[in-house]
């Protein structure tokens, strides 16, 4: 006979808290239901993940006042946490929610978001997985998971231009001193480069603009505002494109690349010697198309060198 | 207390949080402002806007860290990757002291991003005081822990939330950044009085106080931190100066933003009860307090 899996004992309150054990056995059922999804009507769930009634758990460790019971008193905390994580990932995502549309966006919100809770200080880091997940649960973005896989990478993409980090720029005396066989650039950390079948770029620009627009009509007329709402952004068709995600003066970027800059942008980051990064253009590349895109990458700061 | 081990020994006056619509008003008009309190985690990063703006800030003003993810009082060890993150931005802004909350928030590497209230008991006092000593030691910087608002109370806690904030303190030797509108909002919905609250924490391990505006429910009320501080907050802070001494003083006001002249002059209004206390300090002879 097939053995089941252990079953995870659910953590259960302590009737004494004495001990470090014991005060992370309560905050595991805290955290436990303060963060399942919330019910119709932005409720805490009625039943409790082993069947029992969710207010019979609560009863255990949470004290009832005068105006309101336990259950309601740890709703609070429940409809809290959504409230503030939803809201996080609606800023985060703009361009997939135009994509999938208000009720798909939602339902992908609560999926991801019960399957991937924050695992990091910053909420900045709530989108890192959710490329990973579209492409590993596609059912929640169907029939567009090919575009929503490109959209969360790319908005991915943004968040981490932003704010990483930036190393010194090279120096054009260190071309010099050191032979292209041996030389090894790296690359701007805050540079992040994508391969996309479809010019998410393009979308997303369309997007922010839409919603800058909407900002704008809600202080104007009641007419103006509900056309600006309706006004849907038309979805990208496939078309390959090339394109770095940068920074300049702290402001955000896109910039198209051809192929080979592309692909000698990306050897760089990955290590590559300088001579084996323009090997990996290929052929049919000028010496002039190589200088050129090195004199532009030099003067947008993007190349640092490795250590 | 104006100055002492917990702050720094230093004598800031009132400062207002530094936000994002504010910035482009302080960098171009440079108004006259005590200090700014700035949220660490905001400017934890590698690099970009967060840390130009923050540069720019440092060269004129001066800058205290408050922290909204250390969790003091989460049963996990302190990650070790954030604190060195932490003792970076430490370094940089030359913060005098550091506050962040007696609160959990996250458990097993799962972050709720939320303040919750701790279960006040001997075990937890222990295990946060362990914890703020910890983290003190590596950031070599003094701490002050804020009191949260809750709305939620536990059977297992068999003590006040007053007593436990002082068995951590006194346990960890740190100070208190004391939050008087939070105290405030807990008196409402757990039902005690907001007076022996502050009658019953060592007041002379005050580094900072915190004021803030909050919602009124039907059946509880919200830290919301959107509206100007509230009259039953002013006293409170009025009678808090006169058992802490003058303490730096910060206005919080995170969401419904308005401009930054009115956020600073309902912050200044912190000044009216700043002066009441000291002409009745100077009626009443000095009481002997413990030194810090």
């Amino acid at each position: 006979m097939r053995k089941l899996p252990k079953r995870k004992r659910p953590p259960v309150a302590p009737a004494r808290l004495d001990s470090t054990r014991a005060l992370r056995e309560f905050q595991r059922l805290m955290k436990d239901a303060v963060t399942r999804p919330l019910a119709p009507g932005h409720l805490m769930q009625k039943v409790w993940s082993d069947g029992r009634s969710t207010a019979e758990v609560v009863e255990g460790f949470v004290k009832p006042n005068d105006r309101l019971t336990a259950f309601e008193r740890l709703q609070i905390y429940n409809r809290m946490y959504w409230f503030r994580i939803i809201d996080s990932f609606y800023e985060d995502a703009p361009g997939l929610r135009a994509a999938l549309g208000e009720k798909q966006f939602s339902t992908l919100a609560t999926a991801y978001l019960t399957k991937n809770p924050s695992r990091s200080f910053t909420l900045r880091n709530l989108c890192s997985r959710l490329e990973e997940f579209i492409r590993t649960q596609p059912r929640w973005t169907a029939p567009r998971t090919a575009l929503a896989r490109e959209i969360a990478r790319f908005e991915w993409a943004q968040t981490m231009a932003f704010d990483e980090a930036s190393h010194p720029v090279i120096a054009p005396a260190d071309f010099a001193r050191t032979s292209p066989a041996r030389l090894k650039l790296g690359l701007q950390p805050y540079v992040r480069l994508l391969a996309l079948e479809h010019p998410v770029d393009n979308y997303v620009l369309a997007v922010k603009r839409r919603d800058a627009l909407r900002a704008e009509a809600s202080n104007a007329t009641a007419a103006e505002h509900s056309e600006a709402r309706l006004r849907r952004v038309p979805l990208p068709r496939r078309e390959r494109v090339w394109v770095a995600v940068h920074r300049v003066d702290n402001r955000l970027y896109y910039k198209r690349l051809e192929l080979p800059a592309f692909k000698i942008l990306t050897a760089l980051r990955d290590g590559q010697t300088l001579n084996r990064a323009v090997a990996a253009a290929g052929r049919g590349v000028t010496a002039e198309q190589v200088q050129d895109w090195f004199a532009l990458w030099t003067t947008l700061g993007w190349l640092c060198r490795r250590e | 207390m104006p100055a002492n081990a917990f702050n720094g020994r230093t004598d800031y006056g009132i400062g207002i949080g530094l936000r994002v619509p504010h910035y482009t008003h302080i960098l171009e008009q440079k108004p006259v402002v005590d200090w700014f309190e700035i949220i660490s985690e905001n400017f934890m990063c590698g690099g970009g806007r967060p840390l130009q703006i923050l540069d720019q800030i440092l060269e004129q003003y001066r800058v205290v860290q408050h922290g909204v993810s250390m969790y003091f009082g989460s049963a996990d060890k302190p990650d070790r990757e954030h604190l060195k993150r932490l003792k970076a931005l430490v370094k940089r802004t030359q913060t005098p002291w550091l506050s962040d909350h007696l609160c959990w928030g996250s458990v097993d590497g799962t972050y709720t991003h939320d303040l919750l209230p701790m279960p006040y008991t001997v075990a937890a006092a222990k295990r946060t005081a362990e914890k703020i000593r910890q983290v003190r030691d590596f950031l070599e910087v003094p701490i002050c822990v804020e009191n949260v608002s809750s709305y939620a109370e536990f059977h297992v806690s068999d003590m006040t939330e007053w007593e436990f904030l002082t068995e951590v303190v006194e346990r960890a030797d740190c100070g208190i950044l004391l939050d008087v509108n939070n105290i405030y909002v807990s008196s409402q919905n757990h039902s005690f009085n907001p007076y022996d609250y502050l009658n019953g924490v060592p007041h002379h391990r005050v580094g900072q106080m915190h004021i803030a505006g909050h919602t009124q429910f039907e059946k509880y009320i919200l830290d919301t931190h959107d509206h100007p501080v509230l009259d039953p907050v002013w006293k409170l802070y009025a009678h808090a100066t006169r058992l802490c001494g003058v303490t730096a003083t910060l206005l919080e006001w995170d969401d419904r933003i308005p401009s930054f002249n009115e956020v600073h002059d309902e912050a200044l209004k912190a000044n009216e009860f700043i002066a009441d206390a000291q002409t009745a300090q100077k009626k009443t002879p000095a009481r002997r307090t413990r030194a810090a």
